[in-house]
């Protein structure tokens, strides 16, 4: 009760800080990682594992390791020996394509670069042009840069091609060539012409149910046994061809999950709207049904890119290949780790950065259907 | 269009056909102006790529010997790294002129397969390796053992041969890779692990202390390895034979690549005068340069030059000559009278 002729002015106290247990690092600890009992023991455990597999890990890899020397003889940190990872870095990365040459391969993928970049530009004039010359023109002008021919190019045989650049060539023809095989066949599987649809079926399933492995066996073994005498197709052709036909199959099935997500209406719409098969499948069908399986694109292509290691069954040295033949040499026998520390890392770069692109394309060709 | 017509080429320049494909192999090789060689993808001591991406190795330079007799040059030689499973497919197709790459002369590949062995360049054979803290000495105290088989063509019957035949038992851990069998031995996950002689001195020197191994005495089967070259063409044939006979008898006269020059300037030894073509029949019956041999020993070596270097006391191998040692030394290499 208030004293009468009092007036006591009704002010509010000052908001107090939350409690310092439930903001900041702390606050977020606690929400986070130690919320409840089993949280907490969640938590201990995952830290002790990490510590134990971290802390030695860095010990090899940074704090005990060697990066500078030429020899076996400068592997003294008893950790990881780079020296070996350095000496050979060129050869991971053009293979056995001669030194004085190498400015084309560098040149070629500076070219990729420098097509690709502008892409990524939102709303540049012209982009299709762009696309198209990149699809169509670049892999010709690249062929010829990297194999030579004209223009008093050296010609360099594929068997000396090797390392990340032909892990580059393989995964980039084969992803550029199945899309729009696998497309083709999607279309055609879904057809209601019998033939057709009967060959894209026993395409699909004939090269669904081998395994590349088999493909790429077959190509390099039994094939040259079909030539005439004295007749070889190159190697490289012969993976080539096996990987793409092999991964359009797959390509294939992708698309036609999207194309089964498209509502039955979207083609009546386009009937409806007097398009013809193919204006109404390029303008209407398509670019929802591949916006819809991106993450399968994607997951396909991440899928090749990989794949690409077996061509070391026929032969061909890629990044994979060329770190095996590497650890073969007598004098750096004994640093396979490193060499396969070194591949992954250049896997998992090349395959991060996939994921990532196709997560920002999804996002970029969102229009708001999803939730 | 454009892509048509890119294809096209393309097509155009891989599609190699070649013109005289029933000429020996000898006049293709010629007129195309390198060997084209069969080798392993990698396998220490016989065949890898060096720090500048030349390719290495004993059965390589067999390879470049061949190149040296034909052609006057060693380099002139295209290499096609094989698999154990395409590497005679490679040879019946014409794809390489010769197979060097590790492969044991069998009678069932000699006569089967429509190929020929043309001598030894490596006389191989599985062996065992053990940790010598176990203190055991022969390959018959083995029973009960667990076994780290690298694994191979032949590796694993050879040993459930010699197992069975002396009565033992044993449990075989079968591994794909070097690395992986090394660190399985390491990790102690066998007692004693097998693989041809030439590539358990590899394995040991990938032991962290290559000291604790020993390599015991037992060979249990016979590898004698060499190169292959296509049924049917005989003159081919003697040339790789005659090749490889070159590098041994030279090293038998005492000639290597350092003092051919000047053996080849003032010998007065018939037996050297008429290896280095300057008597006798030369290359004659070989259809080759008179110097042939010659530009084997000039270019690439002799035997023991070869194979010093390779994986002999000049290589981190240090694989002894063993029965690789001219007949006069002990061993088994031996080359046929030139005259």
């Amino acid at each position: 009760m208030s004293q009468p002729g009092v007036t006591m002015e009704f002010k509010m106290h000052p908001e107090l800080p939350p409690p310092a247990m439930t903001v900041g690092v702390v606050g977020w600890f606690r929400q986070n990682l130690f919320s409840s009992l089993a949280n907490t023991i969640l938590t201990l455990v995952a830290v002790y594992m990490l510590y134990i597999t971290l802390v030695p890990l860095i010990q090899w890899a940074f704090i005990d390791s060697n990066w500078a020397g030429t020899s076996r003889d400068d592997c003294t940190g008893g950790g990881a020996c780079w020296v070996f990872i350095v000496k050979r870095l060129d050869q991971f990365i053009y293979g056995f394509y001669p030194e004085a040459e190498r400015w084309r391969v560098q040149l070629s993928f500076a070219l990729l670069a420098a097509l690709c970049v502008p892409l990524f530009v939102k709303r540049l004039p012209k982009k299709v042009w762009l696309g198209a010359f990149l699809l169509f023109v670049y892999p010709v002008l690249a062929f010829f840069l990297l194999y030579g021919g004209p223009f008093g190019l050296q010609v360099i045989a594929t068997d000396q091609w090797g390392g990340l650049m032909l892990t580059l060539v393989l995964s980039s023809v084969g992803m550029v060539a199945s899309l729009p095989i696998g497309i083709l066949l999607a279309l055609g599987r879904r057809s209601t012409m019998p033939i057709v649809r009967t060959f894209c079926v026993a395409f699909i399933e004939l090269w669904r149910g081998v395994p590349l492995i088999t493909v790429l066996f077959m190509s390099s073994v039994m094939l040259p046994l079909f030539f005439p005498e004295g007749v070889t197709l190159d190697k490289l052709v012969r993976a080539l061809i096996g990987i793409t036909l092999f991964e359009s199959a797959y390509m294939a099935e992708v698309v036609r999950g999207g194309l089964q997500a498209i509502p039955k209406g979207q083609y009546e719409a386009a009937k409806a709207l007097g398009l013809n098969f193919w204006k109404s499948m390029a303008l209407i069908v398509m670019p929802q049904a591949l916006k819809l399986v991106i993450p399968g694109i994607v997951n396909t292509f991440i899928a090749l890119f990989k794949d690409t290691t077996l061509v070391i069954i026929i032969g061909l040295f890629d990044i994979l290949g060329a770190v095996e033949a590497a650890i073969k040499d007598p004098s750096w026998l004994g640093y396979a780790i490193e060499g396969y520390v070194f591949a992954a890392l250049v896997f998992w770069i090349f395959c991060y950065g996939m994921s990532r692109y196709s997560q920002a394309l999804e996002r970029k060709l969102s229009t708001g259907h999803t939730q | 269009m454009k892509i048509a017509k890119a294809l096209a080429t393309g097509v155009v320049l891989f599609v190699l056909p070649i013109s005289l494909a029933h000429a020996g192999t000898l006049d293709t090789v010629k007129q195309r102006g390198h060997v084209k060689c069969g080798v392993n993808t990698g396998l220490p001591g016989f065949s890898f790529p060096d720090d500048k991406g030349r390719w290495s190795g004993l059965d390589v330079d067999v390879c470049r010997a061949i190149a040296a007799a034909v052609l006057g040059d060693a380099e002139k030689v295209k290499f096609t790294p094989l698999n154990a499973k395409e590497r005679f497919t490679a040879v019946q197709s014409g794809e390489v002129d010769v197979l060097s790459r590790n492969t044991t002369w069998t009678q069932t590949r000699d006569t089967s397969l429509g190929l020929n062995f043309t001598s030894v360049t490596y006389y191989d054979g599985q062996g065992f390796m053990i940790k010598k803290n176990l203190g055991v000495k022969s390959a018959k105290e083995l029973d009960g053992a667990a076994v780290c088989i690298q694994a191979g063509t032949t590796t694993e019957l050879n040993l459930d041969d010699y197992f069975r035949s002396n009565g033992m038992k044993y449990s075989p851990i079968t591994y794909d890779k070097g690395a992986e069998t090394v660190k399985g031995f390491e990790a102690g996950r066998c007692d004693v692990l097998t693989s041809d002689q030439s590539q358990l001195y590899a394995l040991r020197i990938q032991l962290k202390d290559p000291g604790s191994a020993m390599i015991l005495p037992e060979v249990i089967s016979k590898e004698p390895l060499g190169p292959v070259v296509r049924q049917g063409d005989d003159e081919w044939f003697n040339i790789v034979k005659w090749s490889l006979f070159a590098m041994v008898q030279s090293e038998d006269m005492g000639i290597s690549s350092k003092n051919v020059d000047e053996l080849k300037a003032n010998s007065k030894d018939p037996g050297i005068r008429r290896l280095l073509g300057l008597e006798g029949i030369a290359g004659k019956g070989l259809g080759l340069a008179d110097d042939w041999a010659y530009q084997i020993v000039k270019q690439v070596g002799n035997y023991a030059e070869a194979f010093e270097r390779n994986v002999g006391q000049g290589s981190p191998l240090k694989i002894a000559r063993g029965l690789n040692a001219l007949w006069t030394a002990g061993g088994l290499q031996y080359a046929p009278p030139f005259r």
